[in-house]
């Protein structure tokens, strides 16, 4: 599928069975480079199915789609190398160090010893972590493995960052940071894709999608969801959207 | 009447980690207070003390006036408990589960139906399922039913909404209350602060220490007076910008907008103008309502 010069993400009709289930029921939908995008669901909603076609990790049932350039069906290798992937249940290993999970990832994407050398120096000057080197990831501040996880995710300067619930529990302090630097790679360019069950984060988005039983059933700016279905808070949007479905709880 | 819940200067370390640092406050009998704090605050390790499951290294909690160290064995019928991490039988079926905890406790799931029953219903239709195959909301039910079955004075829920999504979380809520309502004092914790407002009261507790002890209402009154939203299309840019005003106490990013705590004198219009001359045209900045997360913001920075 070809696509809009402007858009890091288009997909039309994406669907995927699984036997006689439809996780992913004729999705569509655009984002814009730069764009911080929020793809909001319930549980069992089809988020997570529809996100590992988006990273060429499962061949959709019909549709189409492109995500960085790449078709995700034909060129669901050549995805891997120009997207990022971050979430909160695994990003790094805890038992290496700092240093060596970012060996590790940039060896994954296919960098060269030099660019790898490059990339960490600037890492360690932007994050501020030259002391934290040679230490475990285990041993680190939440905080700190946040950024780090954010910054190995992204040391290939992908085209589209997907960051799958990626602040779950943590402090608020480190929270705000970490939309924080969200703002930054968006500023300069990036195209963020992210899920959250905390709707309050869906506000830092420049435009969310609610899904329900495997369809879109709302996409727009927050703002415009309040206003659209007079809800002060996206979470009301959300419960007003969702209070419906069928599947999971 | 003594207090349901009395925790008085509980101190536990491991090792080099001091997960309590002298947290002390009470709860009343028929309470809803909430726990609120991040991942790592030490809110588990509370729970595990109270549920006389680890001994604090110094100070006392006491459960319905029972020392949870000294009197352990009396206090373990008279409290409900549901930890963080899954507590079910993943190879039991819903209804051997239920049975399994209630005969633990040697009750009939017959006599005690109507505790449970608000928070059960949802799973009598599938009696035979495996709890490993239930949704991560059914689980949490089905939890909640097992720590309940024996009609617990106290519920002790740790991080019941963790994971799940808003609307389920919003139904756990309404149970909550309705429990709450039969008489059932309950500790919950929780790490969206969010939730805070579903408590009558609430403890903020950050590195093993309790920050403040106080209803929603009062934990956030006063923090209007010097807060601002700040926002304009270029996020990132305006907030380097506003990090370098003199008059700005501090700046974070806070959902649609950022949040501003200005310094005596702050002048939100002539910030705005000044933002404006510097290429920012489009900047808005306008008073805020401080909530629960912009006063942990300010207690921990």
């Amino acid at each position: 599928m070809t696509m809009d010069k402007g858009n890091a993400i288009s997909v039309r009709n994406l669907t995927k069975r699984f036997g006689s289930f439809t996780a992913v029921d004729h999705i569509s939908f655009d984002v814009s480079k730069g764009e911080i995008f929020g793809f909001l669901g319930a549980n069992g909603a089809g988020k997570t199915t529809a996100m590992r076609m988006l990273c060429g990790l499962s061949v959709p049932t019909s549709g189409d789609g492109n995500v960085a350039g790449c078709d995700i069906i034909t060129q669901a290798e050549a995805i891997k190398h120009r997207i990022g992937y971050m979430s909160q249940k695994f990003s790094l290993y805890s038992g290496l160090t700092v240093e060596e999970n970012i060996r590790l990832f940039s060896t994954i994407y296919g960098m060269t010893s030099r660019q790898i050398r490059e990339a960490s120096e600037r890492l360690f000057k932007e994050l501020g972590m030259q002391d934290m080197r040679r230490a475990y990831v285990k041993d680190i501040p939440v905080g700190w493995r946040q950024k780090l996880a954010f910054a190995v995710a992204t040391i290939h300067k992908p085209e589209v960052v997907f960051l799958d619930e990626p602040t779950g529990g943590v402090d608020p302090v480190t929270r705000s940071k970490f939309w924080e630097l969200i703002y930054k790679a968006s500023s300069e360019g990036m195209t963020v894709f992210v899920t959250t069950h905390y709707l309050d984060e869906a506000e830092y988005c420049n435009r969310i999608s609610i899904m329900v039983d495997g369809k879109i059933s709302a996409l727009d700016s927050p703002a415009d969801l309040k206003e659209k279905y007079h809800a002060a808070t996206i979470d009301e949007v959300f419960r007003i959207v969702a209070q419906n479905a069928q599947r999971g709880d | 009447m003594s207090p349901a819940i009395e925790i008085t200067g509980v101190t536990k370390r491991y090792g080099d980690l001091t997960a309590l640092d002298n947290v002390g406050f009470d709860v009343a009998e028929g309470e809803m207070f909430g726990l609120i704090g991040p991942d790592g605050a030490g809110k588990s390790t509370l729970y595990r003390i109270l549920a006389t499951l680890t001994a604090p290294d110094s100070g006392t909690a006491a459960v319905c006036g029972l020392d949870t160290v000294k009197d352990y064995s009396r206090l373990r019928t008279m409290i409900g408990y549901m930890p963080e991490r899954f507590s079910l039988y993943q190879d039991l079926t819903v209804s051997e589960n239920l049975q399994f905890f209630a005969s633990l406790f040697g009750v009939s799931i017959k006599e005690n139906y109507d505790i449970i029953a608000p928070v059960f219903a949802q799973l009598e239709r599938f009696p035979d399922r495996k709890a490993g195959a239930l949704s991560g909301g059914m689980k949490q039910k089905l939890a909640l039913s097992c720590a309940l079955i024996h009609r617990p004075r106290i519920l002790l829920l740790d991080e019941p909404t963790t994971g799940v999504d808003a609307v389920s979380r919003s139904e756990f809520w309404d149970m909550l209350s309705t429990l709450r309502e039969k008489g059932i004092t309950i500790l919950v914790s929780t790490s969206y602060m969010d939730e805070a407002t579903r408590c009558e009261r609430i403890a903020l507790i950050d590195k093993g220490k309790i920050l403040r002890v106080n209803t929603p209402e009062g934990l956030v009154a006063g923090l209007d007076e010097n807060l601002y939203n700040a926002s304009a299309y270029r996020m990132f840019e305006l907030l380097t910008r506003l990090r370098q005003l003199p008059e700005v106490d501090d700046c974070y990013t806070f959902g649609a907008t950022l949040h501003v705590v200005g310094r005596k004198g702050f002048d939100q219009v002539a910030v705005c103008q000044k933002l404006q001359s510097e290429g920012l045209e489009d900047v808005r900045v306008y008073p805020a309502q401080g909530d629960i997360e912009d006063l942990f913001i300010k207690l921990t920075r």
